[in-house]
């Protein structure tokens, strides 16, 4: 796994250790602070976490936040999207969605993020709203009822917000 | 009621007291079952499954993590145990990199013997194919790690953390996922590793193996135009005889020296000689720091894991390490540069040192800028094993002999360098003859000793003639943190902190033999150290006469001299700039 390098506010998490004690039985709550700032888990943060908090060691944090759904190790784009996959919209047809939304903002094989920073692509287990399988959903906003040409008129619509 | 209580294995009553887990009322009685991940100085952790049983009424359990409870009926086995427990050896064999012949660890492995014991003739996984065998690190001067032949048992990871609290290596990702890795994937040797291979001493199988120079040193011995010279460390003598089925502890110093001439060794000298040469410097500058109340507490620098420890880590103590070298690194100085005037026919171009030690780390330590060039190559007990079971030396029926001289003779003081506590021992013996000019009546400081996991810190006081010195021996990296915390805090009374790294000291270091399934043989190979001692008639190292001639003959007079100075001290460097910590 490579992990995009960039220079993080060492500021910011100690203020976050700080807010947990240091203790090492927070140290999912901390990751998770983490996370808010930098939408993923920078590896200077892992390390920097790993080395500050007593107990715990820049492997042993790299362990639980690999551990964890959750967490990413991968820097998200401007547009977190995430295709629901939980059983009722697996069954009517989230994967078709899942692949036009790949190839609609050209993501490659094994990525998570696209090349210029705009979308990144997740499956997710289940949203909640089987009612309106299959679900997606972009910065948090749901898109029900979805089919290959709603995902492109979607996406077309977030590109030319970005033009 | 008393209270003797009783459970059943195999429909025999066993008694059982204060066991902790069916696993261990199990080996106390005379049974046994095969486990991987089970360490006796290390946590329970239940992952390999091997130690299954079946116990009566709920039917498959791990002994591992199970509390014996009186009165229950357990099975080692049954049908049903023998059937999941081969699955399960079938299952780890189908993702292990099946190179037995070839490895490292072969004969040594655990996963092989237990394969042949139960009878695995046949896998019906498919092999794991060669392109998807992960990547072999041999980055580290000391230990390789192989992950496709990792089994995931988790001694390793724990032996990281519980022995020297630093957890270089992790579990990440999950499920059939998992692997142990340095942070994020990272070579050992570009994480800050300290070499000192219980990680190794833990492995079940070759996933971890020691990185061996057998094949460079045999070419240097095969060398006509080469001089071959061996140094043998003090805990050698009392772990080798291991691998050829004496007991641990037993003293096989002389068929040690003897099995090195028959290797082809040209000259065999003795580190215990520059253990004693360590102790009249350190000493001396312990002395010297203690007058002028300068630089304390003195922390001990034979251990090149601890001296990796705090350049790493504490890089702003390290004023507070001995600037000696180690016996290792004093014996290969002295060699490079006064062979040559006992021995006309050794110069600086044919001669080659290699040492014999019980440690992977010093593998390390020959690579450091401020030692490079003194030795050559480092065997560890395992390596200098294996060359005399390869040269077909009957190493039991050897008899014994003598090291050469003049760096050959030893103090009792210099045996005890390879127990935790000798050391320290050894200093006091000497320093307070330094500053009062008078011997320490009695040698034997026994609040020092000790080397199971009870002792890892352990403290004295010592009255040199009304002025008192808390002295403090820790081994493990986990405890000596504890110290450097009060040292930080400004709590720390002690003027001298001895340091080890691997848990009892080099007696188990992690280039010695297999001792991880029994807690009591470091306590055997340090007895074996202490009755040396004993029996020696010289017990401290300022009364050794070899070290007294090389410091008249060649090192100006005086215990550190200038001379000494120049040629047995070293420095040390900050580790942590520009680390992958340094953010």
């Amino acid at each position: 796994m490579t992990l995009v390098s960039s220079r993080i506010d060492t500021a910011k998490l100690d203020k976050i250790m700080q807010d947990y004690d240091y203790n090492k039985s927070n140290l999912i709550a901390m990751l998770q602070g983490v996370q808010q700032i930098y939408k993923y888990l920078p590896e200077e943060a892992i390390t920097y976490i790993g080395t500050k908090v007593e107990g715990l060691s820049p492997a042993t944090v790299f362990g639980v936040a690999t551990f964890y759904a959750q967490f990413s190790l991968e820097p998200k784009g401007k547009y977190e999207i995430k295709v629901c996959d939980g059983t009722a919209c697996h069954v009517r047809g989230s994967m078709p969605v899942l692949n036009a939304v790949k190839k609609k903002i050209q993501l490659k094989d094994g990525k998570m993020t696209t090349d210029n920073g705009l979308f990144s692509l997740e499956t997710v287990s289940c949203l909640g709203a089987c009612s309106l399988a299959p679900a997606m959903v972009i910065n948090g906003k749901i898109y029900p009822k979805m089919t290959e040409e709603a995902v492109s008129m979607i996406i077309d619509v977030l590109l030319k917000e970005n033009e | 009621m008393s209270d003797k209580k009783t459970l059943f294995i195999d429909n025999l009553e066993v008694e059982f007291t204060d066991e902790k887990t069916v696993l261990e009322v199990i080996r106390n009685n005379g049974f046994n079952v095969p486990t991987f991940c089970d360490r006796p100085d290390l946590t329970q952790f239940g992952a390999c499954r091997m130690c299954i049983v079946e116990q009566e009424g709920r039917g498959i359990q791990a002994s591992c993590t199970m509390l014996p409870r009186a009165g229950i009926k357990i099975h080692l086995n049954s049908a049903k145990v023998r059937k999941i427990r081969k699955t399960i050896l079938e299952l780890l064999l189908a993702n292990h990199k099946r190179e037995c012949l070839t490895c490292e660890k072969s004969g040594n492995c655990e996963l092989q013997k237990y394969a042949a014991e139960y009878g695995i003739t046949d896998i019906r996984f498919p092999k794991l194919e060669e392109k998807n065998y992960l990547e072999t690190d041999t980055s580290s001067p000391s230990l390789v790690r192989d992950p496709s032949k990792c089994i995931l048992c988790g001694a390793c990871v724990r032996a990281c953390t519980e022995f020297q609290g630093h957890s270089v290596l992790g579990f990440v990702n999950r499920g059939s996922n998992t692997q142990v890795q340095p942070m994020n994937g990272r070579k050992l040797s570009e994480v800050d590793c300290v070499y000192c291979g219980q990680c190794q001493a833990v492995c079940p199988t070759g996933a971890i193996s020691i990185k061996s120079d057998i094949e460079k040193v045999w070419s240097e011995i095969n060398n006509p135009e080469k001089k071959v010279v061996v140094q043998v460390a003090p805990s050698v003598r009392v772990a080798l005889g291991e691998e050829f089925n004496l007991e641990p502890g037993e003293n096989t110093i002389g068929k040690i020296y003897s099995a090195a001439r028959k290797l082809g060794f040209d000259l065999v000298f003795d580190t215990n000689f520059s253990a004693d040469l360590t102790i009249t410097e350190e000493a001396a500058e312990f002395v010297q720091r203690f007058m002028n109340k300068k630089n304390l507490p003195l922390f001990t620098s034979c251990c090149p894991a601890w001296v990796r420890y705090v350049e790493t880590q504490h890089p702003e103590l390290i004023n507070h390490l001995s600037s000696c070298k180690s016996p290792q690194g004093m014996m290969s100085a002295v060699l490079r540069g006064f062979l040559g005037k006992y021995y006309p026919e050794y110069n600086k171009n044919n001669t080659v040192i290699v040492s014999v030690m019980p440690c992977t780390a010093k593998k390390y330590e020959i690579t450091r800028e401020q030692m490079a060039g003194e030795t050559d190559y480092v065997l560890t007990t395992q390596e200098f094993a294996k060359m005399i079971k390869n040269a077909g030396i009957e190493f039991k029926q050897l008899k014994d002999e003598k090291a050469d001289s003049p760096f050959g003779l030893y103090s009792g003081a210099g045996t005890i360098f390879g127990a935790s506590g000798g050391v320290a021992e050894a200093a006091i013996r000497t320093a307070y003859n330094i500053i009062t000019g008078e011997e320490l009546s009695n040698v034997n400081i026994t609040e020092l000793r000790g080397v199971g996991a009870n002792s890892r810190t352990k403290d004295t006081v010592i009255d040199i003639k009304g002025t008192k010195v808390k002295v403090r021996v820790v081994s493990t990296l986990k405890e000596a943190e504890k110290s450097i915390k009060e040292l930080k805090e400004g709590k720390a009374d002690f003027g001298m902190l001895e340091v080890m790294a691997c848990p009892g000291g080099c007696v188990n270091g992690g280039g010695q033999p297999v001792s991880c399934l029994n807690s009591l043989i470091k306590a055997k190979r340090a007895a074996g150290l202490y009755k040396e001692d004993e029996d020696l008639p010289l017990r401290k190292s300022h009364q050794n006469p070899d070290i007294l001639k090389l410091y008249t003959e060649c090192l100006g007079g005086k215990f550190g001299s200038e001379q000494a100075h120049h040629l047995l001290h070293t420095e040390y460097t900050n580790k942590f700039v520009n680390s992958y910590k340094d953010i």
